[in-house]
């Protein structure tokens, strides 16, 4: 039978741009690792919370874009809040303490969310309508492409913060050692909570665009989930590791999904998407520890 | 240093503390003339919007009669929530808190989960307590000769499967059209997900369509590949068994594709509000199962909103706009179905607050007909039913609902299930849980004769 | 005052090498022991088998289990649940295909299963440390849920995918059916096993994980092989999730959904140990117990103290409070709770004088 052409290059696509949305959230994931060392596990209770927050401000009759600033303006608060609560008095601890701390935050946020706004799930509109327009005989959807203009435009902001601004290179200082960066007299508390605020800020893109593909509902927790293996793909530290462990991550899910299931005789549709991405991020890991762009670390005895 | 002992010590107290807290919440003062109904509630977690509308749905309607009725007979209902969060340890933590209260224990379970039913069985079956699994759980628990305690009321899984088909078929223009059509079972990778997938086989086999079963794993919120291969498949339906997130996402995405929504038949845990507004216009035109619509203008949702929010007061529904939703309404008719087996109790045992054992009876032998449904103002919202030894289900019709970008329009009447093919797969299955467990089936003819209790 | 140590002396070998060395400590020890096995069936009620004793036990149990792993040799791991499951299954078809049986061979195989699973999923660790680790256990953890709902054999191709456990009985006599007795059975399986650990941790075996642990590098350069030890770890590590997945299923709830061992029981039980303590067997009894009780307390309390509330913002203020607490208690103290206790005991050896 002739190979589907046109379908491969469908769950290709598809599974690309479903890619890009993941490294949406790796990314939040990679700013407060870089900066902090923290590996973040809230990351996906934060992304709820500034949809919810949004999502409810609008429907209290705010317009789009002031709802947006007010909820920038809250997650920028919600981070200065958790350095303050949760990080400074967890200061040299051990990087598992942290992580548990963040999970701890996790539990928090999610019963202060629907505490605040309540239990019910929202649609949120972005404004594009979401039918598949057709290249070549391939369907691509709109709004995912609309997705991936918008983390690339995301990409690009935070390179440009990074590498041009004095804020970004205090960051970049601070992540590469805190000591030297206190010494030569960065001021470390506000650079973190610079940090969480623009993952904050990173929280809200992807809870936008997550939102509006799934709903504003409490699942969009488990996005965190998903991008794990992203990260592990790309190294914990890399920008440009999140967007390309996104990449190989969506679409090799995709394609092992339709493809590996099916000739297997296990069945079209046979669920392997849950552990096919982690179980090819551990293989990569077995040939490259830190992830393809992860800074090598080496053990000295 | 002293501060760090002091803060152990601290710690210790908390730590009696904790433990008198939970021994003292054991030792309630017991009212005399009370029904306890115990509610193995979720609020809070990935499901708390179906959770939260259906018990306070279940909590106004007892509430109402309390208020309204001075509660069943003179004995007045009381109610306690314990939060579940949808996990099965803490819905069995739940049950065994909860059984023992009240005057005479608690009344009956209606955990609103399949995996706390199958948590909850064995022991609720050996504490004498019964379990309304309402549309949920056990489907083989239908033959009540094996599952004496179990009851999943109104319609199980399997027989609203079949109804499904004899709706498509209707649509088609009559069962033989239904001969080589493609349907897609869409379903949910957990427990629950999987329990259609032999009774659509059996149907494929008898109508000879073709089926194929498409699994999302949980919790669904990436479904681009499965609905890929849908549309190369190009069904003439689809049949969405989702739970969660995953009903929003196949609405959505299932627009990615292209594929129009009125071919989409989703089953009712799939036919909530909250499964639809996500999605957005995605979702109009979609069409799911229901056993009971939506709607504020049933007499018994009138009565609930004098009786319990009049006057500014406040219910158990935090948000009055959720009243008449599905999840909501759901929640009433729970409450009715309880109201009336402790009625049917009553009116064999006494009218007094009755046990786990005699409310066994009362659901067993609960005959709920047309004119009752209109009395309790119900018209519309239930259909008749009729339980027995034999039958545990006691209805199995559904209506077909479509959701209209604003609220869920019915577009059928009350459709059959089909007990040809339901009954025999059911028997079958409980006679192997039986064997398994080494339970002697009842004999019912046997019971009936004696008139035992 | 009363935990002087003077006229205590130790004068062989074997009295050297006790695990209470102070005589007031196994006193204390068996008076635990004592309550645990008879002042507890005298006293308690079936609510606190049922709900708050099993599962502590059973939790404790796997929080040993990944202790061992993480916290004795270091290697992070995050599929707690996965080898749980393993052993719940495992236990289920053990029990159901060789009728006859005896349950505790039943388990003994279960545990096993899941050591060999354990080893499998433990040799990517000889190459990936710290987080990434976590993250690739993660892969098991998915792995293992997707076999087991997936494949209907390991359900004995029951149409729902929930499998009930088989009765249990002890040598074959002596049914295990009420909840004290199913309370007395777990209990001393998990006396038992901890009494293992807390030995093996004290040997040869336990100082090489903890040399793991601390330097692996090093470890390897005087001698310890880092292979067979990991993958021992993991062995060890996934027998004892093993066994406590398997009486989950048959001690606890009496059936077992694969969906009763998700990520989120594994974070759970990772919670247990590091409330509880790294590193420490007591850690594990007190982390379970600590997580145990403490959202029961919260659902029991919030609702009494609270009144008036509606009960979703209750049932929202106890998961903020539960993490809330999470939060302060690492804050307060990162070692845990069985550093508490050890501070608690160095006090009591001066009390009353301050120093």
């Amino acid at each position: 039978m002739e190979f589907d052409w046109p379908f491969f290059f469908e769950v290709l696509i598809g599974g690309l741009l479903a890619g890009v949305m993941y490294s949406l959230v790796a990314l939040g994931f990679v700013l407060i690792y870089k900066a902090s060392g923290v590996f973040n596990f809230a990351q996906g209770a934060m992304v709820f919370f500034a949809a919810l927050t949004f999502v409810s401000l609008v429907e209290k009759g705010l317009n789009f874009w002031l709802a947006m600033a007010a909820t920038l303006a809250i997650m920028v608060a919600l981070g200065v809040a958790i350095e303050r609560v949760v990080l400074r008095p967890l200061v040299n601890q051990p990087q598992i303490t942290l992580f548990m701390a963040t999970i701890g935050l996790t539990f928090f946020l999610e019963g202060l969310s629907q505490g605040m706004w309540g239990a019910q799930v929202h649609g949120l509109e972005l404004g594009i309508k979401d039918v598949p327009f057709k290249v070549a005989g391939i369907s691509i959807s709109q709004f995912d492409l609309f997705a991936a203009g918008t983390a690339a435009a995301l990409v690009a902001a935070l390179a440009v913060f990074f590498q041009k601004t004095r804020i970004g290179r205090a960051l970049r200082a601070v992540a590469d050692d805190h000591q030297a960066a206190l010494s030569v007299g960065i001021p470390l508390k506000h650079i973190w909570a610079i940090v969480w605020a623009v993952a904050g800020f990173v929280a809200l893109v992807a809870g936008l665009l997550w939102g509006s593909r799934i709903g504003v509902q409490f699942s969009l927790t488990l996005i965190a989930l998903k991008a794990l293996p992203v990260l592990i793909l790309g190294g914990f530290e890399s920008i440009p590791g999140a967007i390309v462990g996104g990449l190989i991550i969506g679409a090799s899910e995709k394609l092992a999904e339709v493809y590996i299931g099916s000739p297997i005789g296990l069945g079209i549709g046979t669920g392997m998407e849950n552990w096919f991405p982690y179980m090819l991020a551990l293989v990569f890991l077995l040939v490259r520890p830190e992830g393809l762009f992860g800074e090598k670390h080496i053990d000295r005895v | 240093m002293r501060v760090r002992l002091g803060f152990g010590i601290r710690i210790a107290a908390v730590c009696l503390g904790l433990t008198g807290a939970v021994v003292a919440g054991q030792a309630l003062a017991q009212q005399a003339k009370e029904q306890f109904v115990p509610m193995l509630s979720y609020r809070v977690g990935p499901y708390a919007a179906g959770g939260s509308g259906f018990f306070s749905g279940y909590i106004d309607y007892l509430d109402m009669l309390n208020k309204r009725d001075g509660g069943i007979n003179g004995v007045k209902l009381t109610w306690e929530e314990c939060e579940t969060e949808y996990k099965n340890d803490r819905g069995v933590e739940c049950y065994e808190r909860l059984k023992n209260k009240g005057p005479t224990g608690g009344t009956v379970f209606t955990p609103l989960s399949t995996g706390i039913t199958y948590a909850i069985l064995e022991r609720a079956t050996n504490d004498k307590h019964p379990v309304m699994s309402m549309g949920y759980g056990r489907t083989d628990a239908s033959d009540g000769r094996v599952f004496p305690y179990v009851f999943p009321i109104v319609t199980n899984y399997w027989s609203q499967n079949t109804a499904k088909i004899k709706y498509i078929g209707q649509r088609e223009g009559g069962m033989d059209k239904l001969k080589g059509k493609k349907i897609v079972n869409l379903y949910h990778g957990s427990a629950y997900g999987k329990e259609t997938i032999g009774i659509l086989d059996a149907q494929a086999k008898k109508y000879g369509f073709e089926v194929s079963h498409i699994e999302v794993p949980h919790p669904g919120n990436e479904q681009q590949s499965q609905w890929l291969q849908i549309s190369k498949i190009k069904p003439d339906y689809v049949i969405l068994r989702g739970w969660g997130v995953m009903n929003p996402t196949a609405l959505k995405t299932a627009q990615k594709v292209g594929y129009p929504s009125d071919k989409i038949i989703g089953v009712w845990w799939s036919g909530a509000e909250e499964d639809v507004i996500p999605a957005g216009d995605a979702a109009k035109g979609y069409i799911a199962a229901g056993f009971h619509p939506s709607g504020k203008d049933f007499p018994v949702i009138q009565d609930i909103l004098k009786h319990v929010y009049g006057g500014g007061n406040k219910g158990a529904m935090d948000d009055p706009k959720r009243i008449g939703q599905i999840y909501y309404n759901r929640g009433v008719i729970q409450g009715i179905l309880t109201a009336e087996a402790i009625r049917t109790a009553q009116d064999k045992y006494g009218k007094r607050p009755i046990n786990g054992d005699e409310m066994r009876w009362g659901i067993e032998n609960l005959k709920i007909d047309e004119k009752s449904i209109k009395q309790l103002g119900a018209f519309g919202m239930l259909q008749p039913l009729s339980l027995s030894c034999l039958d545990h289900e006691g209805g199995g019709a559904v209506k077909f609902q479509q959701w209209n970008g604003e609220r869920w329009v019915v577009i059928t009447d009350w459709i059959q299930s089909d007990q040809t093919l339901v009954r025999p797969e059911i028997e079958k299955s409980a006679a192997q849980y039986a064997k398994e467990k080494g339970i002697t089936p009842r004999d019912c003819a046997k019971e009936a004769a004696a008139g035992k209790k | 005052m009363f935990y002087r140590e003077a006229g205590q002396f130790r004068v062989s070998y074997a009295e050297d090498q006790r695990i209470f060395p102070i005589r007031q400590d196994r006193y204390g020890f068996v008076a635990v022991l004592l309550v645990a096995f008879v002042g507890v069936p005298l006293l308690a009620n079936e609510y606190w088998f049922s709900a708050i004793l099993i599962p502590f036990l059973i939790l404790s149990l796997a929080a040993l289990g990944l202790n061992i792993l993480t916290g004795y040799t270091g290697q992070l791991s995050l599929g707690t649940a996965g080898f749980m499951a393993v052993g719940a299954f495992a236990a289920f078809n053990f029990a159901i295909r060789i009728p006859g049986l005896p349950i505790l061979a039943v388990f003994m195989l279960a545990g096993l299963t899941a050591a060999l699973v354990g080893i499998v999923f433990g040799l990517p660790s000889l190459r990936i440390k710290g987080f990434y680790l976590a993250v690739a256990t993660l892969a098991a953890q998915f792995f293992i849920e997707w076999v087991l709902t997936k494949f209907g054999w390991f359900s004995n191709n029951n149409p729902s995918g929930v499998i009930t456990a088989p009765a249990m009985k002890l040598f074959g006599m002596f049914p295990v059916d009420t909840p004290m007795k199913r309370y007395l059975f777990t209990l001393t399986i998990v006396a038992v096993m901890a009494l293992l650990a807390k030995n093996m941790m004290r040997c040869a075996t336990g100082r090489a994980f903890m040399a793991v642990r601390d330097m692996d590098v090093a470890a390897e350069v005087i001698g310890i092989p880092m292979l067979r030890t990991k993958l021992l770890a993991f062995a060890i590590s996934s027998f004892y999730c093993g066994v406590a997945g398997a009486l989950w299923a048959f001690a606890y709830l009496g059936s077992v959904e694969p969906q009763a061992f998700t990520l989120d029981r594994s974070f759970q039980i990772l919670f247990m140990i590091i409330l509880g303590g790294v590193g420490t067997v007591l850690g594990s009894f007190l982390g379970a117990a600590f997580i145990v009780l403490l959202p029961i307390f919260l659902n029991n309390f919030v609702h009494r103290i609270v009144p008036g509330l509606s009960s979703d913002l209750l049932s929202n203020l106890e998961l903020m409070i539960f993490g809330g607490l999470i939060i302060f208690f690492l804050a307060v103290e990162p070692h845990g709770l069985a550093r508490l206790w050890q501070i608690g005991k160095e006090k009591l050896r001066l009390w009353p004088f301050p120093h």
